[in-house]
């Protein structure tokens, strides 16, 4: 199973596999900074709410030191993903996407906000009709609060749109709708 | 006959007009998100968890259920018809599907797969029936030291022996165990890795777990690759009709598959992967065509995977319900549902909730009535709804995404986790993590820890409990090889090959 992963032909360090044990060994320490912060009352001190964080903390450490030293043996890469380039642009639109919605949820309420995302996202991955993605995504978004969120009985934020349709709903259903 | 009354019991609570309704919700929901890609029964079940808090049990299990089966009949129609799995339980009926699709016989290969996956899933459902009650014989046996033990061998066997390496597969398990702790400690009220704040006093939402690493990750990743080629969709040519040839070759086929996919889906190992590539393996070795597979693909090929794959999928639910052991995402999911509505999943389970898990199983057996009829005549629907383009799918995905995740509590600091998750995500599916066993880490961890403490506890902190108990001994003997043996076995056949001076690692 895991054999094969190590069979690369000249064993050169690779970086971002590096930088993935290493990371895991800080959340580690992490976890032990976390764990060294509970307070442990000496009645528990047997078996306290510590003992599975330490144990947690160890399996963390001797993972990500054999990950670290997967990565110097040559990293556990497959190929085609190695060579196939990261589209950055696509990328960064999506997480601008998604920050834009959490930046804009509280001030515009959440279908004004997820349009914003939607609209940017379909950019990310290549969509050029904007304007045709917001009135899609105005329309999802829409049903999304209202099919969903109050089926489920979830509460999510209301912005102007919402709380207008609310109005207009309940004048229409004489307050069944709201 | 006790089996038989019970089930004529769960019937009367399935044949109810709203769980009816419930389960065609269900079965219609799950085939739609089977078919697309990017969305599955994991995230889709992790969505809907708030509705347990607006509807009975019974209903809510009936709608998860369905959508946990019907997932698993419209995976197959995308394997078939675009060649990318959607799962990893799909992956071997995409191999000879696609492949018949493209010679023109895509519908014998869509027809064979959903009678296929109908015939494993009522035989599974027949064995989760039949097999439950039996297990909770012995399950009742079963003191905290033995569930400990048996939670190990679970993590081991869904993280370590599945799956491409055991390191990375652990790594994903333990990253679960942390998120699980993160909150009160239920035994002492101690905060946990809370890092000062109040908002992770009540822990991390298995929600914002599931959307993050199964929505935003997936998105992001996908938009990392867009130039990795396209798919294209195979038109669907041929009737929907199987010739009498390809029935015979069909049957023994389907039946094989679920007597190889059920027992293995059964065990507290779980996954989908091994039956089903076992499945092709013996179908590939048994058939008389040898020479259709690889080349304009073999209706065995697709027809013993596909009834693997249903015949696992029920089987997981024996140790779930019997046990409260979730061995696949979604499975633990669902154990969240459970304990959303205070119910402990576990040997009592059959006789205190009766109503609730005859209910569940009989429903079972309409949802694959359901999904054979949705899934045969109705199958241009289906295809029609692969051609949303991929933009808007995925933007589509992510509004969804934030609806389940902003709607817990309106803090934007659920979000940002989700976010921060969701960029754990991209890594793992980046850098070949398995995300399966972060959620089943993070829902289990927590349970094992309340084993290991009770037994510990019982016997004034000795830890040598588990090794005394023969069956607990047995079961950390044979997790033990689970986690070391096919490396033990690597170095055997490694030295008898170059000779001993090299000695090989883990990676």
């Amino acid at each position: 199973m895991s054999v094969s992963d190590q069979q690369a032909s000249p064993a050169r360090l690779a970086i971002p596999e590096l930088l993935i044990g290493v990371g895991l060994l800080a959340c580690a320490g992490a976890v032990a900074w976390q764990t060294l912060a509970i307070p442990v009352s000496p009645l528990y001190s047997k078996v306290g709410p510590t003992v599975f964080p330490y144990i947690t903390m160890a399996g963390m450490i001797v993972l990500s030191l054999l990950l670290i030293l997967a990565a110097i043996r040559g990293g556990w890469q497959p190929e085609e993903e190695k060579e196939t380039p990261t589209d950055w642009k696509a990328m960064g639109l999506v997480a601008a996407g998604l920050v834009a919605n959490l930046v804009l949820i509280q001030p515009l309420g959440f279908t004004l906000a997820s349009t914003v995302m939607f609209v940017l996202i379909c950019f990310g991955f290549g969509s050029r009709h904007p304007l045709r993605d917001a009135l899609l995504g105005l329309v999802l978004a829409l049903a999304a609060y209202f099919g969903f969120a109050k089926a489920l009985g979830v509460n999510i934020g209301a912005g102007l749109i919402e709380n207008e349709l609310n109005v207009l709903i309940s004048a229409v259903f004489g307050g069944k709708g709201s | 006959m006790d089996t038989l009354s019970h089930l004529a019991n769960g019937f009367a609570v399935a044949f109810t007009p709203t769980n009816l309704l419930w389960c065609l919700v269900g079965t219609t929901l799950g085939t739609a998100i089977g078919v697309l890609p990017g969305l599955g029964p994991a995230l889709t079940i992790a969505l809907l968890l708030p509705i347990t808090y607006q509807v009975a049990p019974e209903a809510s299990f009936i709608l998860f259920a369905g959508i946990y089966y019907g997932a698993m009949y419209g995976g197959s129609t995308t394997s078939i018809l675009l060649n990318t799995p959607g799962e990893s339980a799909t992956i071997v009926t995409a191999l000879e599907g696609n492949r018949m699709a493209r010679s023109g016989r895509g519908g014998a290969a869509l027809a064979t797969s959903a009678i296929g996956s109908f015939v494993a899933g009522t035989i599974g459902t027949l064995g989760v029936a039949f097999l439950a009650p039996t297990v909770v014989k012995y399950a009742l046996k079963f003191g905290p030291a033995e569930y400990f033990s048996l939670m190990v061998l679970a993590f081991i066997t869904v993280s370590a022996v599945l799956g491409s390496s055991s390191v990375r597969g652990l790594t994903s398990l333990f990253a679960g165990f942390v998120i699980g702790m993160i909150g009160v400690d239920l035994q002492t009220g101690q905060p946990r890795f809370t890092f000062g704040t109040a908002e992770l006093l009540d822990g991390v939402d298995v929600i914002i777990v599931a959307v993050g690493l199964f929505a935003v990750g997936e998105t992001l990743y996908m938009a990392s690759r867009r130039y990795a080629g396209k798919d294209e969709i195979v038109p669907l040519k041929g009737s929907l009709y199987m010739t009498a040839a390809e029935w015979a070759r069909s049957w023994k086929a389907w039946l094989r598959g679920a007597a190889i996919g059920f027992p293995i889906g059964a065990m507290p190992a779980g996954g989908a992967e091994i039956p089903t590539f076992l499945s092709y393996a013996i179908e590939k070795k048994l058939s008389k065509h040898k020479e259709e597979f690889g080349t304009v693909g073999a209706i065995e090929g697709v027809a013993g995977p596909e009834a693997a794959n249903n015949a696992s999928a029920a089987g997981v639910l024996v140790p779930m319900l019997t046990l409260g052991l979730p061995t696949s995402a979604t499975a633990a999911i669902m154990l969240s549902a459970f304990q959303s509505y205070g119910i402990n999943p576990g040997p009592l389970l059959l006789t205190t909730q009766a109503n609730l898990v005859w209910g569940l199983i009989a429903s079972l057996f309409i949802a694959n009535v359901i999904l054979v009829v949705l899934n045969l005549p109705l199958i241009g629907l289906w295809v029609r709804l692969l051609k949303i383009p991929a933009p808007q799918l995925y933007a589509g995905i992510l509004v969804f995404a934030t609806v389940g995740t902003y709607g817990i509590s309106q803090s934007p600091i659920d979000l940002v986790i989700l976010y921060l998750l969701g960029a754990a995500g991209f890594l793992m599916r980046r850098f070949d993590f398995p995300t399966a066993p972060v959620i089943i880490g993070m829902i289990l961890g927590p349970l094992a820890e309340t084993q290991f403490r009770r037994a510990m506890t019982i016997e004034n902190g000795d830890w040598t409990v588990f090794f005394r108990h023969p069956l607990s001994l047995t079961l950390l003997t044979l997790a033990f090889i689970g986690l070391a043996g096919p490396h033990i076995w690597a170095w055997i056949e490694h030295r008898r090959r170059r000779g001993p001076e090299h000695v090989p690692g883990d990676a």
